[in-house]
This record gives C-alpha cells, sequence and structure tokens, in this order.
C-alpha cells in the first residue's frame, strides 16, 4: 500500500482485472473494419500510427544533419543532400507530424468523448482526413524516393519556382494534399464542438482541451486555405510559369512571404495550443484541483488564435517591409506573448494548495513548462524589431522554434499519449521506464538545443552545411545532445508496444481523473456511452468525482 | 584522472579556439547587445520565477504533505498581475527593440555607399572607385558605410554578425544597411537566406582596415575606372544620351543634378530620386514618366545586368552638368549617324 | 449522471438505438441535430473556401494597383458578351439549384431530378462558354508562358483594338492580369467540375427515391454549396471584366 499512496495510479485488482471484452478494438476484426471504420477512436489510432512512422522518418533525417554539423567541413554528404535532408525533416516534422500530432490522434480520440458525444460530427468525413493525410504523405515519401526536394519547409519563391529541378511539384501537391486532411480535422471538430455536446455540457463545463483544440480548429479552417493557394501558385509559376511571384516579369517575390507566412505562422500555434490544452487536463489531474483561473486559460487560447493571425509579418523584418507595418508587427507579435505568459502562470498556480503526485505524464508536463517558458521569451528576443535583424536565419532561431515544436508542443504530444494511453489501449505502461524517458528527453533536449542558442548569437547561419570552425565545440555538444533525445524517444516507442501485450490492466479512471472520458470503460466502447450522459458538474470538479465514488462503493458493496 | 598530454593538449586549443560571444566591431554592436543582455535578464527572471514556482507549489503542495486539495477558483488580482507585468516588460522591449532596428536601418548622412551583387553563390562588391571584390569587402574604421544591395537571382541574406548587421537581399529591388567599424580586423559575411547547393559556400570577408591603410587599399586595387566613368561609356553606348541630352528640346528629361531631388510624375505623384528610383527608372521607364515628357523610353529589361544599373546609376548619381553628355553626343554623331535604335545587350 | 455510462453490459449495447430514420446516423441524437450539424459544416467549409480564392483577390488587387494601365488593357480584351452570357447562364444554373432544394423539401421526386438535369445543363454551358474563351486567349497568346505575345498592347491599333498603347515594359505586365485571370477562373472551373460530379451522384441518389421522405440535407448542402461558387463568379466577373471597361 505505501507504493501507491504516493501515487494516484488506480489499478484494478490486478489479479481479477481484465479488459471488457466488448470495446472499440474488438467490435469488429479484420484489416478493412480498420481501413474503413467511422469510428473516431480506430481513426485515432490509425493517425497514432502513420504520425509515428513519419516522425521517425523525420527523426532519422535530423539525427543524420547532426551528425554531418558534427566537422566543420562538408564530409558525410554532399551540400545537395544536405539541403534535401533538412528540406524533408521541416516537411515531414511541420506538415506530417506537428500540426496532425495532437489534434488527430489525442484530439481524435478524447474530443468526442470529452463532451459526451458518440462520435465526431462527420465520422466520413474523419476518415477522408486521415486519407488524405495519408496521400499527402505518399506524395511527400515519392519526393522523396525519387531523390529529394531541397527547397527548404518554406518553399521560398524565386528559388523553388526557376533555380532548383528537384521535386518541388510533388513535394508540394503532397503538403497541398495535407492541407486539406488539416482543414477536414478543424471544420470537424468545430462542428462537433458546437453540435454534438451532451445534455448539460455548457462551454464553460467543458475541459480546456476542448478549448485549446476549438482554438487550434479555427486557425486550421481559416488559415491553410491560404497556404494550400499559395502552392498552387508556386505550383502553377514552377509548371507553366505564371508571374505572379516572378519579379522578372513584374510579380513580386514578397507576395509570396506574406500569403505563405498568413498560414505559416498561424500554423505555429495550431501546433502548440492543442499541446498546451493536454497540459491542462494533466496539471489539473496529477494536482487534483481546478485549473487555475478556467475561463483565463480558456479565453486565452481563443486570444492567441486571433492575434496569431495578425502576426506573420514578423518574418519578414528584414525583408525590407515598410517601417510601419514593421512597428506594428513587431507590437502585435508582443501582445500574442502575453496569453501565453498568462497560461504558464495559471498553470503553476494550479499547483498551489493541490495534492501534487508525479506520474509519468507530469514529469513530461513539467518539462514542457520550463522549455515552453524559454522558447516562448525567446520568441520575444525575434519579435524585438532591431533583436530580430541579428538573430534571424541563424541557429537562435532554430533553436527558439525547436525549443517551442520540440520542448513545447512534442513534449506534450509525449505527456498526453502517457495520459491516455490506458483510455486507448485500457493497458499500463511501465511507470519507472517511462519516467526515464521522460528526463532522458528532457535532458537530452536541452543538451541538443541550449548550445544552438549561443551558436545563434555568434551569427551561425541556419541551413549551413559547413561552418567555420570555431563553431565546433557548440555543435559537437549540441549533436552529443541529439544521441541523448533519439535514445528518449526510441524508448517510449519500445514500452509502448510491450505494453500492449504485457502491460498491466488499467482500469477506468487510473489517474482519477474527473474528465468525461475517464468515467467509461478502457478502452471505450464504439459508441463510447450506453446511453447519452447528462453533465451536471463543472469541468475539473474532484469534489464530485470523489462523491460518485464514493457512491460507487456503496451501491456495489 | 589521467589524460594522455596529447588529448590534454588537442582539448585545450580546441576550446580556446571556439567562440562564445561575438567580437563587437560596428559601433552598434553595443547597442544591440544591451538590448540582448536585457532580454536574457528577464529571460533568466522569468525562467527562475517559472521554476520557483513549479518547483516551490510541487514540493509544498506534494501528495505526501498536502494529501487533500483545496479547491481555488482562480484570483482576478494574481492573473492581473501576471497579464500587466508580462505585458509591460513586452512593451519595453517593443519600443527598445524598434529603436534599435532605426538605428540599423536608417543610415546617416554622410555614409559612404559600396554596392553589393548577390548572386549563386558569392558576393560582389563594388566601390564607387571602381575596385571589384569578390566575396571580400574591405571597408576603413570610423567612417559609416552603407550597402546597397540587390540579388541577381533569388533571395540572400547579407549578414555580418561581429556587426550585428543584417539585411536581405532581395530580387528586382535594392536593399540598404549600413554600418561603422570599430575594430580593424577580419570578421565573416554570412548568406543567412537559404538560397540553393552551396548556400554554405555563400561566404566572404569583411576586412577593416584604418583609413590610411584603406587609402593604401583603395589606390592598391583600382581598376583604373570607377563606377561613374564605367556608367558613362555605357551611357553613351546604350544611346541614352540621344534623349537625355539636356538640350531644351530633347525628348527625355535633363538628367544632371535629379538625383536626391524631388521629381513631379506624369500620373501627378512626387518621389525622392533615390538608386532604387533610378533602377527602377530604367527598367520599368512607363511607370515613371517625368510631368511634361511623353512616355516613349523603351524598357531596359534584361538588356542591362545588375553590375551595369550600378554603374549606370552611379552615373547619374555623380551628374552635375550636362557638358561632356553633349560633347559625347556631338563626337557620336559625327562619327556614325545616331545611336542604335534597338540598345543591344551590354555586358561589362 | 449514473453509473449505467460507466461499464458496458457485455450484452446489449445495441439496443440502444433510438427509433429514428434510416438516414439518421448512429452518432446523432436527433434528426434535427444531424441536419443542423450538416448545415454548419458546410457554412464552415464555404469560409475555407473564401480564404482559399482571398489569396488570389488579394494578389489582384496588389497587382492592379501596381500596374493599372496593363490590367485596365488587358481586362479590355475579355469578352463581355461571352462573360455576360455566362452569368446569366450561371445564375439560371444556380436558381433552378434552388428551385432542386424547394422540390426536394416538398418531396417532388420528378421536379427534383428534372431541376437537378437543369443545374447540371446550364454548369455544363458555362464550362462551354469558358472553353470558347480560353481557346480564343490561346489562340491570341494571351496564355502566361513561353507563347506569351505582347505585340497587341504595344501596337494595338495594328491590330483594330481601339486602346492606348501601353510601352513595352507595361504591356509586359499584362501577362500578370493573364495570370490571375486564368488562376482565378481556372480555380472557379474546377469548382464547378467538381460540383457538377457531385451533382451527378446526387442525380443518381434522386433517382434512387433517397430524397423523397422529407431527408433534403444532402442537397441543401449542395445548394448552399453550388450558390457559393456562383457568388465567386459574381466577384470575378465585374473585377476581371468589367471594372476598367470605359469609352476610349
Amino acid at each position: 500500500m505505501s507504493a501507491t499512496s504516493s501515487t494516484i495510479v488506480n489499478l484494478p485488482d490486478q489479479k481479477t482485472a481484465t479488459i471488457p471484452k466488448k470495446n472499440y478494438i474488438t467490435a469488429e476484426d479484420g484489416l478493412l473494419s480498420w481501413l474503413l471504420t467511422g469510428d473516431h477512436k480506430r481513426i485515432a489510432m490509425l493517425y497514432l500510427i502513420s504520425i509515428t512512422f513519419f516522425f521517425f522518418i523525420g527523426g532519422a533525417f535530423a539525427g543524420l544533419i547532426r551528425l554531418e554539423l558534427l566537422t566543420p567541413q562538408a564530409d558525410l554528404v554532399a551540400s545537395d543532400t544536405y539541403n534535401k535532408l533538412f528540406t524533408m525533416h521541416g516537411i515531414i516534422m511541420v506538415f506530417l507530424f506537428l500540426v496532425p500530432s495532437v489534434p488527430a490522434t489525442i484530439g481524435n480520440f478524447v474530443i468526442p468523448i470529452m463532451i459526451g458525444a458518440k462520435d465526431l460530427a462527420f465520422p466520413k468525413v474523419n476518415l477522408l482526413s486521415w486519407y488524405l493525410y495519408m496521400v499527402g504523405g505518399l506524395f511527400t515519401l515519392a519526393a522523396l524516393v525519387l531523390g529529394g526536394v531541397d527547397t527548404g519547409w518554406t518553399f521560398t519563391t524565386p528559388l523553388s519556382t526557376h533555380y532548383l529541378n528537384t521535386h518541388v511539384v510533388t513535394a508540394g501537391l503532397g503538403v497541398f494534399i495535407i492541407g486539406f486532411s488539416s482543414i477536414f480535422t478543424g471544420l470537424n471538430f468545430i462542428v462537433t464542438i458546437h453540435r454534438m455536446r451532451a445534455p448539460g455540457m455548457t462551454w464553460f463545463r467543458m475541459p480546456l482541451f476542448v478549448w485549446s483544440n476549438y482554438a487550434a480548429s479555427i486557425m486550421m479552417v481559416l488559415g491553410t486555405p491560404v497556404l494550400a493557394i499559395t502552392l498552387v501558385l508556386v505550383v502553377l509559376e514552377r509548371t507553366i510559369h505564371i508571374g505572379v511571384f516572378d519579379p522578372t516579369l513584374g510579380g513580386d517575390p514578397l507576395l509570396f512571404q506574406h500569403l505563405f507566412w498568413f498560414y505559416s505562422h498561424p500554423a505555429v500555434y495550431i501546433m502548440i495550443l492543442p499541446g498546451m490544452g493536454v497540459i491542462s487536463e494533466i496539471i489539473s489531474t496529477f494536482s487534483r484541483k481546478r485549473v487555475f483561473g478556467y475561463s483565463a486559460v480558456a479565453f486565452s487560447s481563443v486570444a492567441i488564435a486571433i492575434f496569431g493571425f495578425f502576426v506573420w509579418a514578423h518574418h519578414m523584418f528584414i525583408m525590407g517591409i515598410s517601417n510601419y507595418s514593421a512597428l506594428v508587427f513587431s507590437l502585435l507579435t508582443m501582445l500574442v506573448a502575453v496569453p501565453s505568459a498568462i497560461k504558464i502562470f495559471n498553470w503553476s498556480f494550479t499547483m498551489q494548495k493541490g495534492s501534487v503526485t508525479f506520474e509519468t505524464p507530469m514529469i513530461y508536463a513539467f518539462g514542457f513548462l520550463g522549455l515552453f517558458t524559454i522558447g516562448g521569451m525567446t520568441g520575444v528576443f525575434l519579435g524585438a524589431l532591431g533583436m530580430d535583424i541579428h538573430l534571424t536565419e541563424t541557429y537562435f532561431i532554430v533553436a527558439h522554434f525547436h525549443f517551442v515544436m520540440v520542448g513545447g508542443m512534442l513534449m506534450a504530444f509525449l505527456a498526453g499519449v502517457h495520459f491516455w494511453w490506458p483510455k486507448m489501449t485500457g493497458r499500463m505502461y511501465p511507470e519507472s521506464l517511462s519516467k526515464l524517458a521522460a528526463v532522458t528527453t528532457f535532458i537530452g533536449f536541452n543538451l541538443t538545443f541550449l548550445p544552438q542558442f549561443i551558436l545563434g548569437y555568434l551569427g551561425m547561419p541556419r541551413r549551413y552545411h559547413s561552418y567555420p570552425a570555431e563553431f565546433q565545440v557548440l555543435n559537437v555538444l549540441s549533436t552529443a545532445g541529439a544521441t541523448v533525445l533519439g535514445i528518449g524517444y526510441m524508448l517510449p516507442m519500445i514500452y509502448l508496444a510491450w505494453s500492449l501485450k504485457y502491460g498491466a490492466v488499467a482500469g477506468n479512471n487510473p489517474w482519477q481523473a474527473t474528465g468525461l472520458e475517464w468515467q467509461i470503460q478502457s478502452p471505450p466502447l464504439t459508441e463510447n456511452f450506453i446511453e447519452t450522459p447528462v453533465i451536471d458538474y463543472e469541468a475539473y470538479d474532484y469534489e464530485w468525482l470523489a462523491h460518485k465514488t464514493e457512491q460507487e462503493v456503496t451501491t456495489v458493496g | 584522472m589521467h589524460i594522455s598530454p596529447v588529448l590534454w593538449q588537442f582539448l585545450m586549443k580546441w576550446l580556446t579556439n571556439s567562440a562564445l560571444f561575438p567580437r563587437e566591431a560596428s559601433t552598434i554592436a553595443p547597442y544591440a547587445d544591451a538590448l540582448y543582455f536585457f532580454l536574457l535578464l528577464i529571460t533568466v527572471v522569468g525562467l527562475a520565477l517559472v521554476g520557483t514556482l513549479v518547483f516551490g507549489f510541487a514540493l509544498r503542495y506534494r501528495k505526501d504533505r498536502n494529501p487533500v486539495a483545496t479547491q481555488v477558483e482562480g484570483s482576478t488580482l494574481l492573473e492581473a498581475t501576471w497579464t500587466i507585468i508580462p505585458l509591460a516588460l513586452f512593451l519595453i522591449v517593443f519600443v527598445w527593440g524598434a529603436l534599435l532596428y532605426f538605428r540599423i536601418y536608417n543610415p546617416p548622412p554622410n555614409a559612404m555607399n559600396i554596392y553589393v551583387v548577390g548572386k549563386q553563390w558569392m558576393w560582389k562588391a563594388e566601390h564607387p572607385g571602381g575596385q571589384h571584390e569578390i566575396n571580400a569587402l574591405h571597408v576603413p574604421t570610423g567612417q559609416p558605410i552603407q550597402l546597397t544591395m540587390i540579388s541577381q537571382d533569388v533571395f540572400h541574406s547579407f549578414s555580418i554578425p561581429d556587426f550585428r548587421v543584417k539585411r536581405e537581399v532581395i530580387p528586382g529591388r535594392y536593399s540598404t544597411v549600413w554600418f561603422e567599424a570599430t575594430t580593424p580586423g577580419t570578421y565573416h559575411i554570412f548568406c543567412t537566406q537559404y538560397c540553393g547547393t552551396n548556400h554554405s559556400a555563400m561566404i566572404g570577408e569583411v576586412t577593416v582596415l584604418t583609413p590610411e591603410d584603406y587609402k593604401k587599399w583603395t589606390e592598391g586595387s583600382t581598376s583604373g575606372m570607377s563606377l561613374a566613368q564605367n556608367g558613362e561609356r555605357l551611357f553613351a553606348s546604350m544611346g541614352c544620351n540621344a534623349c537625355h541630352s539636356g538640350n531644351a528640346a530633347a525628348r527625355g528629361p535633363n538628367l544632371a543634378g535629379v538625383y536626391g531631388s524631388k521629381l513631379r510624375l506624369a500620373n501627378g505623384s512626387e518621389v525622392l530620386v533615390n538608386e532604387a528610383y533610378l533602377r527602377d527608372a530604367i527598367l520599368n521607364p512607363s511607370q515613371h514618366v517625368t510631368a511634361g515628357y511623353a512616355p516613349i523610353m523603351p524598357t531596359y529589361q534584361g538588356q542591362i545586368s545588375e553590375e551595369g544599373l550600378i554603374d549606370l546609376v552611379e552615373y547619374l548619381k555623380s551628374l552635375k552638368t550636362n557638358y561632356r553628355v553633349q560633347q559625347t553626343l556631338t563626337t557620336s554623331e559625327s562619327n556614325n549617324q545616331a545611336a542604335p535604335a534597338t540598345p543591344e545587350v551590354v555586358k561589362p | 449522471m449514473d453509473n449505467a455510462i460507466a461499464v458496458a453490459p457485455d450484452t446489449h449495447a445495441e439496443d440502444h438505438h433510438h427509433a429514428a430514420l434510416p438516414q439518421l446516423r448512429h452518432h446523432f441524437e436527433t434528426e434535427e441535430q444531424q441536419r443542423e450539424a450538416g448545415t454548419f459544416g458546410m457554412w464552415l467549409f464555404l469560409l475555407t473556401e473564401i480564404m482559399f480564392f482571398g489569396g488570389m483577390f488579394f494578389a489582384y488587387l496588389l497587382y492592379r494597383n501596381w500596374y493599372y494601365d496593363a490590367f485596365v488593357v488587358a481586362s479590355n480584351q475579355l469578352s463581355i458578351p461571352l462573360g455576360g452570357t455566362n452569368t446569366a447562364v450561371l445564375i439560371t444554373s444556380g436558381f433552378f439549384m434552388a428551385l432542386g432544394v424547394w422540390a426536394a423539401e416538398v418531396r417532388k421526386k420528378g421536379l427534383l431530378v428534372l431541376f437537378l438535369v437543369l443545374t447540371i445543363a446550364f454548369g455544363a454551358v458555362f464550362l462551354g462558354i469558358k472553353y470558347v474563351e480560353y481557346h480564343e486567349k490561346w489562340e491570341k497568346h494571351h496564355v502566361p508562358g513561353a507563347s506569351y505575345d505582347i505585340k497587341e498592347f504595344v501596337n494595338p491599333h495594328a491590330y483594330g483594338l481601339n486602346e492606348k498603347p501601353l510601352p513595352p515594359d507595361m504591356a509586359q505586365k499584362t501577362q500578370i492580369f493573364f495570370s490571375l485571370y486564368f488562376a482565378m477562373t481556372g480555380m472557379h472551373a474546377l469548382h464547378m467540375i467538381i460540383g457538377i460530379g457531385l451533382l451527378f451522384w446526387l442525380l443518381a441518389r434522386a433517382q434512387r427515391g433517397d430524397f423523397s421522405s422529407g431527408y433534403v440535407a444532402p442537397i441543401e448542402n449542395f445548394g448552399l454549396y453550388w450558390h457559393f461558387v456562383d457568388i465567386v463568379w459574381l466577384f470575378l466577373f465585374p473585377l476581371l471584366y468589367l471594372i476598367n471597361r470605359h469609352p476610349v
């Protein structure tokens, strides 16, 4: 009993514990039943498998990049190959991993359950999203197999349209198609959250994870089409030489920059907002306490979604935009930083007067808080106009967005996977091993990316295949860190797969969390609920949960 | 613990040769670094604060010590605090950053102009005196230098980290940056915008010289023709002087002294004539028709290289009187007929 | 909320189906909810479409400001009779679509089929006329790319055009206009083609009688899409054909 007193993992008696015979996994058999499913949970699992696949491809490229940068000379691969490596790393990680990671896997799985619905509003559209994702992914892989693409993930014109003879069109079409996958996911979420909430599930009773995915969905729906049309124009310019972005024909390459960043800056929030939602759930659950300032956190998500659309030109401060627009965009960038700061403090104060335990998801969440704080603050460096001149296009910016995307988003994703894994599979993973993985990831991450801030201030440009010798020490540190980081990512892969068969049976609510998803069996039924739930309590109401548990004990006993 | 002496020496050499902080070699660098340290300070303080809160609360309220949580809804006062304080800090950073931005991008009036052409994958610098350099730039200390830059192909970006300056080099339009070097020495030039296969080879060196050494260098490496002289030759060979002769009856406007003046255009707008205007007017004349003149000038798009355009711009900047224009015109008219009707491609 | 949602008794999860119409999907509580969700989803989709076309409208505004003269002359090359006819054809098609929705709502299968056929027919006429216009542009070398020719704009009188001659540098910029013209009308036409494809599918279902019993959501939602495509054209037509029209 002493082992469990310091933890809230509440596993059923392992001698008698069983996985319910009837659940969404056993509901139907055969590959086709998965490939033609309309069940949001099964689609979430399809996504989880496919994004893991792409994550490791993208990760392998990152490993090769770091290996090449071990020495100042260009010795491991040729310049062309190196350029293809970072391009494919960027395209795969941004479009095939980060954007769909939390929404399409965890969001897909838990959002309908959290609001008391049987499924997303459009199950077929949901499946279509996954197929679009796969087709887009195949296009990207095709571009890779045919010889790669070396535009950088930003597809900058006129380089991408006139000066490269790699597979830009294939990769561009891939991203275009994945974009529609993202649009349909966002659309599905918005409709579901608006129209499918169970009786009593008011907007302000929704878990914050739903709020943050809602905000991200708005950005997906409004931002992604602009990227789509931009890529169409790039492809047209490359194939039939229309001149919309071509300076020799009178077009403006800066217009491309505006259109591209109009999507790609909000895309950063598309990636991070769902991650913030995960953190809200986890910190609340393991502090046994309602999130501090629920409405402030909810509204800050929406504020980020709105402000996020009006800061795109901060990617262009050194490109000669007018002084006035530079001022406006810098100011708005400062404003968009505030909601993130609010969230950080709200999460910290959630623990105040709580009853804190340190399960694996919580360890990841601590990692998120630290790394995201650094990532966010270094964003302020870059938002400050004069500072941006020196820092942009260097390793400083590389470190900054890796802190936000990998340190923030990926930590949140792993936190979420560990948090909802018992719900998804009905089984627990080995706790000490998973804590080790979380700590390894944290250490490896810092070792990889902290030196890059110093490199950036020294002026080492990003996307450099070779570099001056005096930058070597820091690059060696960074590569060493990447090795540790790689191990940190391999571990969950292994023990999570192991747990599918050998993990302890998790029971309905191992964390004693309050979300609706924890009140049903694990793994859930295909229709989630036996009858439509009626909600008469607030989100994160641990007293309600205690009361309910007590009742169960008395009625059963 | 035994480390072999060879290994030890290797390690020491490696560490001493490695860099941790860039040199401050321009007048701007201390200003940039000041903001950097301020930002570092608030980051460290912010991080320490978050760390203290997170670990403080996590340890103080861990389950062993606090088995039952007390539910708290929130606190408007606290939330207002952590909205307003970060906001105030960010606004300070915004103002500071904006001031620095204008300092870096607004050149002083006495700046000496050097042209830079970026192309895959090299930097070409052209000094007004006619010195050409590739992947190198010689500048004196104590003299503000303005770089007027353009790309011949894709986006590049001209960066000198030790000066804390950087600017995108864009095809089809001039961009500028300025600096004043303080310490003689050599410093890296990087292209920081990904520009294709040999992006990482598009590097060079700025050599900062004392004014005396710089004088020696300019004298030693001149090609004998200044940019303006090249431009004058081009001006005549392209037949520009046929219309822009400065005569009262000429078909084109008088160009002597036009640089730096305010010009009224045929569409009613008023523009300041600078380098970018001159370049645009040669390539897209119909959008830059001076009031009172017919839009008859042909375009020279695709017929003059960026270097040629720089020569012409530099020539027009130096043009104070039309005396020599008319001289050349008379000579060329007496030699053969008129200037060629269709200008040929000129590659200087 | 009671315990019943927590654990499934292994036997009869399936018994809880509501007695409902066959078109009610299992995950909706009521038909009204399903209908509202569908309509709401469609409106959201149209919002993304607005953003999609918005990128091109933005480019159009920018370049029209920069290269006004080129846009005037190039715009005058478009045929108002053809464009005007097309506008009328498209509005007619939209009108029949609206009638189709009405026919579905009053459960008149025959009328619905008729109106869908008419919608398709007018849509096809639109595409046919668009083809004629594109073909003419091709013959005149007004399609951007290698074969693009500016001679008519530099020397309009020699080609019987009643236009102000453009200097060559400005004449070059007409290519930008035509790039945008083809991109915008091409994307619009692509939406028409997809729409007609969907119409055939709806037609087949209408024939089968799927919409004869009061279940009209697909028809209604497609109607929204079709009207949206019309509305995009109602912006394209004035911006591309009419805005610079002037007696020379």
